[in-house]
């Protein structure tokens, strides 16, 4: 049985970067895609987080052809179209979990038209039935947003937009108005994946965003290491780790965890 | 004097890249200034006299445009129907009618000082085009390419590679042209600010599908002229295969407002629309969906998931699961029809041209020319029928010895 929610989505969102704030710390978003390695397996992962003291979650949908997606995730995902996931199976992965005691706020991420063959308005529904607190869609900028915007504003679902190192001042603004929930910063210019050094302009594009936005700032893009992480502290509120995390569950639900609670601990 | 390609001629797209309801920019973040700094670019260049010129004499003195039309007389007899004019795309220069949105582009990318190039390509002709303009004006080309078009077009692999660009082989999905377009849009978000993407067919985010039609309408605006000067009058249809639909886009593009043209395209019906084996995006409403493909919207072939689903075309550039916006919004406005031909029509075509003219024609061309067979037949002996022969066969030998040998 599900819980009747007291908070929207975008309410409880929030309530994930007051907390961070008063622990001065940014908030943990791992993601983690729905049936990789196994459907089973990405569930116990992603509860084995949940119990490691991470602050939320970006639940990936997987799709055919993930553009943003560097060679990790486009690996993990074509095996969990192998193994039958749709979207139907991602919404009740969510059920699932919230059943089995995950409190965190999740938010879906998937590509665009794996939502319009379901449906936005169902979609949207459905999400916030099943516990889902937000929506990510890295192919939906926000001049093409209006259809899934205004499900998402009427059920009080966040809907994330991106900013990118390329994104000009008159973006950031117009960014900052569409987002709801948190904005999802790309740290590079490129694809997800894990990388050795983030970029050395990184602060000075978080200042040049910070000056014309208001709403938490999530980095994403290249974090993989609790070095890395720990840097996250009063740059950003929160930030994103996927490739690796991706990368340890080939090794099983154990390697997860572990990373998971590493990446976690760093920011103590 | 008449800028050498206009623009702004027709109502579509709108200031948001929409025909109707299709095309518009689904892309990450990271591409949206891109495509800003292009649409801005590809404006400020179409204004300026000076580019309009140099591409002119780059398409008259290089290309070698005008193509002709040629009076297929021998296949409209055999046929005993409507009198059949080709439009010759296969005598441009690297074979295809590729190379008109390539210099277009590579000029483009000149001038707004990308050094660096990358494209994608499905038969390798848009691959060829690219390294041959880059090559002409000194860019690095670096192209995309599924393997399993590369075991199929080899010998356009070569010449890639002789004209001097890096070919990338990939081994995502379904080692096809959709999968070439992923890893070049993900080479375009890594490299943006130095990268120029030299996108090859009418689709993709705005402003590619209006650009490339533009640079293509070329193929129209000769035809036109040309079929009322060796014909006396229009013709009563335009015929032209389908893949992304550029060489489509352009031979229509100048007829669209003579009403009493058809425009018709022909698609990819690979094995037959009823295994689901095929590239016919308007002919199988099971699978082929208005969705999201590579940034823009138009009918897309997927499962009920919302998952893209392989095609199959023996023509590895009509092999492709979405369409350009553009032919979805003529289709929806009922201005163009769309058919399709299976391989088996396509090859027989091919052989057809072949023998009654003299002419080998790409495997995806043939495609336009097995429309004409279906249809020439049923028409008065003085109707017209202008077929937009896009492209030449000889990257296709292999694939159509092989063929023929295995249906004896």
């Amino acid at each position: 049985m599900v819980e009747v929610k007291q908070l929207t989505g975008v309410e409880t969102i929030a309530t994930l970067f007051a907390r961070a704030r008063e622990q001065n710390r940014a908030a943990f978003l791992p993601y983690f895609p729905i049936g990789y390695p196994t459907y089973e397996t990405s569930l116990d992962a992603i509860q084995a987080m949940a119990e490691a003291g991470v602050d939320g979650f970006e639940i990936g949908v997987p799709f055919s052809d993930p553009l943003a997606d560097g060679p990790t995730i486009q690996a993990a995902t074509q095996i969990a179209l192998e193994n039958g996931v749709t979207v139907r199976k991602c919404l009740d992965a969510i059920q699932t979990l919230r059943g089995r005691g995950v409190t965190q706020p999740m938010l879906l991420m998937s590509y665009l038209n794996p939502l319009l063959a379901y449906g936005v308005d169902r979609f949207v529904l459905d999400a916030k039935a099943v516990g889902a607190d937000g929506l990510i869609v890295p192919d939906l900028p926000p001049e093409e947003a209006a259809l899934v915007a205004d499900a998402c504003a009427r059920e009080g679902l966040a809907l994330v937009f991106f900013l990118a190192p390329t994104s000009s001042d008159e973006r950031i603004t117009l960014v900052n108005r569409y987002a709801t929930g948190f904005i999802y910063v790309v740290s590079l210019t490129g694809v997800t994946g894990a990388r050795t050094e983030l970029p050395p302009d990184l602060r000075e594009f978080i200042t040049r965003v910070r000056a014309k936005a208001d709403k938490p700032l999530v980095l994403g893009f290249g974090i993989s290491t609790p070095e890395q992480a720990s840097s996250m502290n009063g740059l950003v509120d929160g930030f994103i780790v996927g490739s690796a995390l991706v990368k340890a569950g080939r090794e099983g639900v154990d390697a997860v965890r572990e990373l998971a609670a590493r990446l976690r601990r760093a920011l103590d | 004097m008449m800028a050498y390609i206009q623009t702004d001629t027709t109502s579509v797209p709108d200031a948001r890249g929409y025909y109707g309801e299709f095309g518009g920019r689904f892309v990450p973040e990271t591409l949206i200034p891109a495509l800003d700094e292009l649409t801005a670019a590809y404006h400020e260049a179409m204004n300026d006299p000076a580019f309009q010129q140099r591409l002119a004499d780059l398409q008259a003195t290089y290309t070698g445009r005008p193509t002709p039309i040629t009076y297929a007389k021998r296949l409209s007899e055999h046929l005993g129907g409507a009198q059949i004019y080709l439009k010759r795309e296969d005598l441009a220069h690297t074979g295809a009618h590729k190379i008109n949105n390539a210099l277009g582009q590579a000029l483009l990318a000149q001038r707004m000082g990308k050094q660096r190039v990358v494209a994608e390509t499905g038969a390798g002709q848009h691959g060829v085009a690219s390294a041959t303009a880059s090559a002409l004006l000194g860019l690095d080309c670096h192209v995309y390419m599924g393997t399993v078009d590369i075991a199929r077009q080899q010998p356009n692999v070569f010449r890639m590679k002789l004209l001097g660009a890096e070919v990338i082989p990939v081994e995502s999905g379904s080692k096809t042209l959709k999968d070439a377009i992923n890893e070049a849009i993900r080479d375009w978000v890594t490299n943006v600010r130095e990268t120029f993407y030299l996108l090859g067919s009418a689709l993709g985010p705005h402003p590619y599908p209006m650009m490339v039609r533009d640079f293509q309408s070329v193929i129209g605006v000769e035809a036109r002229r040309q079929i009322v000067e060796l014909a006396g009058r229009l013709p009563d249809a335009c015929i032209a295969c389908v893949g992304g639909g550029s060489n489509a886009i352009g031979l229509f593009h100048a007829f669209r407002d003579d009403e009493r043209v058809d425009l018709i395209g022909v698609e990819a019906g690979g094995h037959g629309i009823d295994g689901g084996e095929h590239a016919a995006r308007f002919a199988d409403p099971d699978i082929g969906r208005p969705g999201v493909l590579h940034g823009t919207r138009s009918f897309v072939m997927q499962d009920t998931d919302g998952q893209i689903v392989n095609t199959h075309s023996v023509s590895a550039g009509l092999d492709y699961a979405s369409v350009g916006p553009e032919h979805a919004y003529l289709r929806a406005q009922e201005r163009a029809y769309y058919t399709y031909a299976t391989d088996e029509e396509a090859l027989a075509a091919f052989q057809t041209l072949c023998r009654l003219e003299g002419i080998i024609p790409a495997l995806e061309s043939s495609h336009a020319v097995a429309e004409v067979i279906k249809r020439a037949p049923h028409m008065p002996k003085d109707s017209i029928i202008l077929v937009n022969l896009s492209g030449r066969g000889d990257k296709d030998l292999d694939t159509v010895m092989r063929e023929l040998k295995l249906n004896g």
